[in-house]
């Protein structure tokens, strides 16, 4: 075995190194130190991490007999999502030293850099086997994170919910993938599925197989109807880790999804899978925003408000084209500073007054007039309403879609129109409690603290300049431009 | 010169209006004064930097072979919708925008140095700055603009900027309705505008990608501009009810400059918009913001030479609008409105000029771009005394708290300062040597004569028109009889101070001064310098008009005397209707209330409440209704969540299944 090419792997080499310097930091520090120096040193290192990876020039790479790629498109998708978990170790950082937590701070971490690493895997993977590697790898340490606050029943619910739902969803993907494996004449790589499996050998088997692969990336995703485990997992987990699930994973499998359908599955798009999506990305929108109206608990409305979203990330999909990938990639940078500003808030009010109900919203702008100045922001721009970043990430991707000048993806953009507008609805109603609603506001003044401050503003400046600023979208376009097919 | 000067002039009033806008409220009014004025000062300084290098440092990119050339610093794409249709950012330079960038900086410093003095004492002190910054950004970045889009970006901009600031004072019923009026028709007018760029770019954009155009975005001025002649070619072959579709494109293009600029019937915002605090209506409705739709005209020059009907169109509105509103002004009481009917028939003056210039050689004419550079010479030296009298008037309405006439005279002994600039003012906009105005007048007069004598008679009365309406105001505020009031109220009226009359000494000494710039030599329609002459039979007549007529305006209003009454006791009727401004806004109220409240408004009302109100509601119902029957999916049993998971990855199977096989 040439070991030499795991050199290639650069990205991923960088993620198991800071994962294995956390780690000997984390043991080699005597027990009962509240260790306060772990946080800063490791957020640190994860954005110098971050700058290396987006930096380091470097040409695209394969590895293991194409099994492994790292093109622009994976490289630029990476530092985007690189970004999102910097964020989400600055929210988190006043939780993660709470004195319930400190202690156990290392392998929050440790975790967190673990489910990063599968997700790379899963992004860069040309070949099922590495997928389900990495797709695993992402999976089994979350599920830790998400029982991480050990004292409160509702996060041993949620991850055994989740473990639960994850291992069955493996089961269908690996059920899919089998099939896949005997229509492929025995190879697992992506590029000589796309081969054996063209237009002329659909059969009802294969029908199945790809459904129960769209089922087993369905559920990270959270795409309807593989989506119920969501709202009670991300209502019972840490919101840290709540907001680390609702983009982070979901960003990484919606690229996952993307190149494995172009590229495996590519051929057969207009005869299978084309219809199925259309079916699934119809319901999952619809069905998140029929929740989302009724939530009157904040991580609740949010895990729906997620999952209608995603909806909208798959649309990218749709266009099988270098401009969908493109639209899709921005739609995710753009989705996580806005899902991530929310949340930035939610979590911050959470640890300050351990309140998430709606209603504890009414009147915050009279005590915490930058918390809710920043929640407004996030929710016009999850709404997509210009000229915050959202209302161009939706733009473009239902540009994408209508460019492929398509009457049955008309109606499909049309669909996520209307539904854009009763999400409107629901987003407005947060601001309207906010600022809106009167009665004596329930939540008192309070200071955030440094990292919380920064997350917002870094959350704050992409809601407001990612639209306003021709390269972001340039960027995720001209990254898109690999071979798909 | 990089690009670092031009992003900051754009940058440092859009941050000043941010840092004031937000944190105002919590600083003292001093530190926010401070603050306005040094970053326009400092903004001012770097536009007459980077005006002083286009104009003498003979960079290749801004003179080649002594034609000024036209130079975009920096033009970078922002949206891009197809490959023509794409929408850039950018800071164009050449002569008309560094003139521009000078303007507007100067009567923006000197209205920020003003309202220090002059809202002192009003409330919201730290907002009128946040605003004015604001304003400020708008305008520069509307005549930097290298392509249409980011102009009606700004244009826009500009709109709103106005409309909050005639809207300050926002606790008087009359500001609020003014502002609202201001915004309504200069939107109105500019949804005309946006349909004539549709217009345009369609066709531009659909010219074959291997013709003389290239695949140059479809809304850059430069492409336009300098291939006129080819998108002629291509559009003209379109025509829409007898006419060409460029010239409609020009026409509706050039309505949205009719709503900015007050032209004929678009003017009812302007008087109006008196009701704004008086520097703000020196700054906006009076040197900048109301003649951006001559600078659209100049911007577009040769597009609008390519179909002569537009030219006409536009020198009709124009000289319709100059006398209706010299007449008007004639007529009125409130010293403001005076002076904003005089904007109005200035900036149709300039109208009328750029109308008759044309950049093909005329027959018999030995230079047929005159117009353009008289009328760019006009919106200059207008600029400085136009300013310079809003602010005297600010400084009268400062001094008696009234803004009719009727409560002023024999102000001159009072007010020395203010007296003898609001006198070179007047001497100025009369059109006396050697006062600017004098010059640019003459020749716009010349370039009118040359079209054809009609024009230049008719613009010659009107100008007569002005220097006796000018010289009626004087009269009345400053000679006629003292008012009784002063020696009453033992308050005695006195000069502003220091901060006001600054920039009326400032911008006096420049209206006697500007005329001599030889003007021609900076700005033409082609770039080629121009040498100024002055034409002795147009300038004998029009001094002769402005002497007569102020002559008149001695013999009527010097002295308290009953010869006003009785001009007025001529035409009654006349008078009543000057006064009444010709009941233009009386036609409007019939039209909009009367006409489209009660026929068409009600018809639609009624759709909208039963029909579209129903189908949303009905909508809305729907998904209330849904939203509670599929309640049951999300029962929190992981053995339900897994079957859902399970048959529903079936059904997809299924159903793709049946349908596709």
């Amino acid at each position: 075995m040439d070991y030499s090419q795991f050199g290639a792997m650069i990205p991923e080499l960088i993620i198991l190194g800071l994962f294995f310097v956390v780690f000997v930091l984390d043991v080699f520090t005597r027990d009962g130190s509240k260790k306060s120096w772990l946080t800063p040193v490791t957020t640190v290192l994860f954005g110098l991490a971050t700058v290396a990876i987006w930096l380091i020039p470097s040409a695209d790479t394969s590895a293991f007999g194409g099994m492994y790629v790292d093109d622009n498109a994976c490289k630029a998708i990476k530092a985007i999502l690189n970004i999102g978990v910097f964020i989400v170790f600055l929210q988190s950082a006043s939780w993660v030293d709470s004195d319930e937590t400190a202690i156990r701070k290392g392998e929050f971490y440790e975790l967190i850099l673990a489910t990063l690493f599968g997700m790379y895997l899963m992004i860069s993977a040309r070949h099922f086997l590495l997928f389900v590697i990495g797709l695993e790898t992402a999976s089994l340490p979350l599920a830790a994170l998400v029982a991480f606050n050990k004292k409160h029943y509702e996060s041993h619910e949620a991850a055994i919910k989740y473990i639960l739902t994850a291992v069955f969803s493996s089961a269908i993907l690996l059920m899919g993938l089998s099939f896949v494996y005997a229509f492929s004449g025995g190879s697992l790589y992506f590029s000589d599925i796309a081969v054996a499996i063209t237009a002329g050998s659909m059969s009802g088997l294969l029908v199945v197989a790809l459904a129960f692969v769209i089922a087993g990336i369905g559920f990270k995703l959270s795409l309807v109807p593989f989506h119920l485990w969501t709202a009670d997992v991300y209502q019972g987990a840490p919101t840290a880790i709540t907001s680390y699930l609702s983009v982070i994973s979901k960003g990484a499998a919606a690229f996952a999804f993307f190149i494995i359908f172009a590229q495996a599955f590519g051929q057969v798009f207009a005869d299978s899978w084309e219809w199925m999506m259309y079916g699934v990305i119809i319901l999952t929108i619809t069905v998140g925003n029929l929740f989302a109206i009724r939530q009157k608990n904040m991580k609740r409305f949010m895990a729906f408000s997620s999952i209608s979203q995603a909806g909208y990330i798959m649309l990218g999909v749709m266009s099988q084209s270098a401009i969908g990938l493109g639209s899709m990639m921005y739609y995710i940078f753009v989705y996580i500073v806005s899902n991530l500003g929310a949340f930035a808030v939610i979590a911050s009010i959470e640890n300050k007054t351990g309140k998430v109900g709606m209603d504890d919203y009414d009147g915050l702008h009279k005590t915490n007039p930058w918390l809710s100045f920043a929640m407004t922001l996030a929710m016009f721009s999850l709404a997509g309403i210009p000229p915050f970043a959202g209302f161009f990430s939706k733009f473009f991707i239902f540009n994408s879609v209508a460019s492929t000048g398509s009457m049955a993806l008309y109606m499909l953009v049309l669909v996520a129109l209307i539904n854009t507008i009763i999400s409107l609805y629901y987003y407005l109603l947060v601001v309207k409690a906010i600022w809106i609603n009167t009665g004596e506001a329930k939540i008192e003044a309070f200071k955030s603290n440094g990292g919380e401050k920064a997350a917002l503003w870094i959350c704050v400046a992409g809601i407001v300049f990612f639209g306003l600023v021709p390269y972001i979208y340039d960027y995720c376009y001209n990254a898109a431009q690999i071979p798909l097919f | 010169m990089g690009i670092t000067l031009p992003i900051l002039i754009l940058a440092i009033p859009f941050t000043m209006f941010l840092i004031l806008g937000i944190v105002g409220v919590k600083m003292s009014r001093k530190l926010a004064g401070i603050l306005g004025i040094t970053a326009l000062g400092a903004v001012a300084v770097m536009a007459y930097y980077v005006a002083f290098t286009y104009f003498f440092s003979g960079d290749p990119r801004f003179i080649v072979e002594g034609v000024r050339q036209q130079c975009q610093l920096f033009d970078v794409t922002w949206l891009a919708f197809t490959d023509r249709l794409v929408v850039n950012i950018g800071f164009l330079l050449d002569p008309i925008s560094a003139m521009m960038l000078v303007v507007i900086t100067t009567i923006s410093f000197m209205v920020h140095l003003y309202s220090w003095g002059y809202m002192e004492h009003e409330p919201g002190f730290q907002r009128y700055y946040a605003f004015l910054a604001l304003f400020t950004f708008s305008m520069l970045g509307l005549v930097v603009a290298t392509n249409i889009f980011q102009m009606y970006i700004f244009w826009e901009l500009v709109g709103v900027s106005s409309y909050l600031l005639i809207g300050f004072f926002y606790k008087l019923p009359s500001a609020v309705s003014a502002s609202k009026k201001a915004f309504i028709v200069t939107r109105f007018a500019d949804l005309f505008m946006l349909i004539g760029i549709l217009v345009l770019s369609y066709y531009v954009s659909n010219a074959p990608a291997d013709g003389p155009l290239g695949s140059a975005s479809a809304f850059n001025f430069l492409m336009l501009n300098s291939n006129a002649g080819v998108i002629a070619n291509t559009v003209l072959g379109a025509t829409f009810m007898s006419g060409s579709v460029l010239t409609w494109a020009m026409v509706l293009i050039f309505v949205g400059g009719m709503g900015k600029s007050a032209m004929m019937p678009l003017h009812i915002w302007l008087p109006d918009a008196m009701e704004g605090p008086t520097p703000v209506s020196a700054l906006i409705h009076a040197a900048t913001m109301v003649v951006a739709g001559v600078y659209l005209v100049a911007r577009f020059f040769p597009l609008y030479c390519i179909v002569p009907d537009s030219l006409t169109f536009i020198t009709i509105v124009g000289a319709i609008t100059a006398f209706y509103a010299a007449v008007v002004a004639c007529a009125q009481i409130d010293i403001k409105r005076v002076l904003a009917f005089s904007t109005i028939s200035q900036i149709a003056f300039m109208m009328v000029s750029l109308g008759c210039a044309y950049n093909q050689p005329i027959e018999g004419v030995h230079y047929s771009g005159l117009g353009y550079m008289a009328g760019m010479f006009h919106l200059f030296t207008h600029a400085m005394f136009k300013a310079l009298l809003f602010l005297g008037a600010g400084a009268l309405i400062h001094a008696v708290h009234s803004n009719n006439y009727t409560e002023m005279g024999g102000l001159r002994k009072y007010m020395p300062i203010t007296h003898w600039t609001f006198l070179i003012g007047c001497l100025a906009i009369a059109g006396i040597w050697p006062f600017s105005g004098f010059f640019s007048k003459d020749e716009m007069l010349a370039a009118m004569f040359n079209r054809h004598w009609f024009w230049g008679a008719w613009m010659t009365m009107v100008a007569g028109l002005t220097a006796f309406y000018m010289f009626r105001l004087y009269y009345m505020i400053f000679w006629w009889e003292e008012n009784p009031k002063y020696a009453k109220s033992g308050h005695k009226p006195h000069d502003a101070p220091w901060q006001m009359s600054l920039p009326l000494i400032i911008l006096a000494a420049v209206s006697c001064v500007a005329g001599f710039i030889p003007f021609g030599e900076f700005v033409t329609f082609n770039g080629e310098p121009y040498h100024i002459h002055i034409e002795g039979s147009v300038a004998a007549t029009s001094l002769t008009v402005a002497v007569v007529s102020i002559a008149l305006a001695t013999f009527m209003y010097a002295r308290k005397n009953n010869r006003p009454t009785m001009v007025k006791n001529l035409w009654p009727a006349l008078w009543t209707a000057a006064n009444r401004r010709f009941y233009w806004d009386e036609i409007y109220m019939f039209i909009t209330h009367k006409i489209i409240f009660n026929i068409i408004c009600r018809g639609i009302a009624w759709f909208d409440r039963h029909i579209i109100d129903g189908t949303m509601n009905g909508l809305a119902a729907m998904t209330n209704f849904f939203s509670v029957k599929i309640k049951g999916m999300q029962s929190g049993y992981i053995q339900t969540y897994v079957m859902w998971y399970f048959f529903g990855a079936v059904a997809l199977a299924v159903i793709t299944w049946l349908c596709l096989l």
